[in-house]
């Protein structure tokens, strides 16, 4: 149950663009049509759900203080958190591109859907966010997993739903200087004040 | 080559001016008319986070400036030596190490502040800005004409954060820089005046819809049509 209400918080009420600004570059860049938005949510969940648990095993085993004493007792005063950005971006690159091997090799079809984001996705501040998040909350890796994959859902969800809009804005005349980036902020405001009203549920 | 043909050569391109026209427009020119957040759309991600207060956008202005400026330089000195193929996985190794710098300082330095910016200073590695410059221009070009162009982009998304920083601050918590603005605009006013905050302007909303509006005026004024 605990790892339920921890899913749907971070799906609605910590989402990763409305309520941390994550991923905002490829959110805007990316939101001009549904089905690339869909490709790119889906590399996004897929990705995060990944890298999120692999990151915690890292950080758990190798980087927290007094991690190494498994190696052997004397090394019970190591702390290596200093390294934690290093690694991380390391794990996140090396995965990303672990997983466009593997995806290519086994599902071919797949691959031709998410094929050119998967290499976009290893510099989106969404995924190391969410390790970096991870590791400062103290979750367990059932529990981190949970939370990758709610946070790339709640991203897959925002930026569906921006392309949504924006393929209808198509046909509106907006201002000159609104247009593109301006009128794109001031959806995300209006759909982040659609999102607020999550924040009233208890979990 | 003899020294006589190298002080020919010397003589022909005579050294560039510390600071000439091309390169005051490397600094100028991402300030306003290539502006990297209003314009180009990089560095959105990390930037509006911090921004409720201004005390911390400033700081984080000033790591990104530091890291920029810096990471630019580094890849500027190892152009020639970066394997194409693995440039991405060198410019990130460079990038985190910079920031692992600057949190550490903060962290000695400054604890209250590190904890408030938490993982956003983490986040600068990922910052498009800090990739974007030394994709396009660290590699391709001599190290103080990058250590310029990096400073130049680095100082307009500095000015665009603390301008969201200053309206999210004054309209969302009544202050400037921590300055109560509000309290004592209705000091002068008698006991029973009160100016009301908004407390839209604290959530992320405001952040939105603020730059939304920044966004509006700057494009309208260099007339930038986005189609």
């Amino acid at each position: 149950m605990e790892l339920f209400n921890l899913g749907i918080r971070s799906i609605f009420i910590d989402n990763m663009i409305f309520a941390y600004f994550l991923g905002m570059c490829s959110f805007l860049a990316v939101s001009k049509k549904v089905s690339t938005a869909i490709g790119l949510g889906a590399a996004v969940i897929f990705v995060l759900t990944v890298t999120v648990p692999v990151n915690w095993l890292l950080n758990e085993y190798v980087l927290k203080e007094g991690a190494l004493t498994w190696v052997s007792a004397d090394l019970a005063s190591i702390d290596l958190t200093f390294l934690r950005f290093i690694m991380f971006i390391a794990i996140i690159a090396a995965m990303v591109q672990l997983v466009e091997m593997v995806v290519e090799k086994f599902a071919p079809a797949l691959y031709g859907a998410l094929g050119i984001f998967l290499p976009l996705i290893a510099v989106n501040c969404a995924i190391l966010g969410g390790s970096l998040f991870m590791a400062q909350r103290d979750y367990t890796i059932a529990e981190s997993a949970v939370y990758g994959f709610g946070s790339g859902t709640g991203f897959c969800l925002a930026i569906v739903a921006l392309a949504a809009i924006r393929e209808k804005l198509k046909y509106s005349a907006v201002p000159n200087g609104l247009k593109g980036l301006g009128i794109t902020m001031l959806l995300t405001g209006l759909m982040g004040i659609a999102f607020m009203s999550f924040m009233g549920i208890d979990l | 080559m003899s020294a006589e043909t190298v002080e020919k050569a010397i003589e022909k391109k005579p050294a560039e001016e510390l600071l000439s026209k091309r390169r005051k427009k490397l600094v100028t020119d991402p300030l306003v008319d290539d502006n990297p957040i209003t314009i180009q759309v990089l560095g959105i991600c990390s930037a509006l986070a911090v921004t409720t207060q201004m005390k911390p956008t400033l700081v984080m202005a000033i790591s990104v400036i530091f890291v920029v400026v810096m990471s630019n330089l580094v890849i500027s000195l190892m152009r020639n030596t970066i394997p194409s193929r693995v440039r991405i996985i060198v410019q990130l190794a460079v990038v985190a190490t910079l920031v692992t710098l600057v949190s550490e300082v903060l962290r000695a330095f400054a604890y209250d502040m590190y904890k408030e910016l938490s993982v956003f200073i983490g986040l600068i590695i990922t910052n498009c800005i800090v990739m974007g410059r030394l994709e396009a221009f660290a590699l391709g070009n001599k190290p103080y004409d990058s250590v310029l162009d990096g400073f130049g982009s680095a100082l307009g998304y500095s000015w665009i954060i603390l301008t969201v920083a200053f309206f999210r601050e004054l309209l969302g918590s009544g202050s400037v820089f921590g300055l109560p603005i509000y309290d004592t605009i209705s000091g002068l006013f008698g006991p029973d005046f009160k100016l009301a905050t908004n407390g839209l302007m604290v959530s992320p909303v405001g952040a939105f819809v603020i730059l939304g509006l920044i966004i509006w005026v700057q494009r309208t004024k260099t007339g930038y049509v986005e189609h």
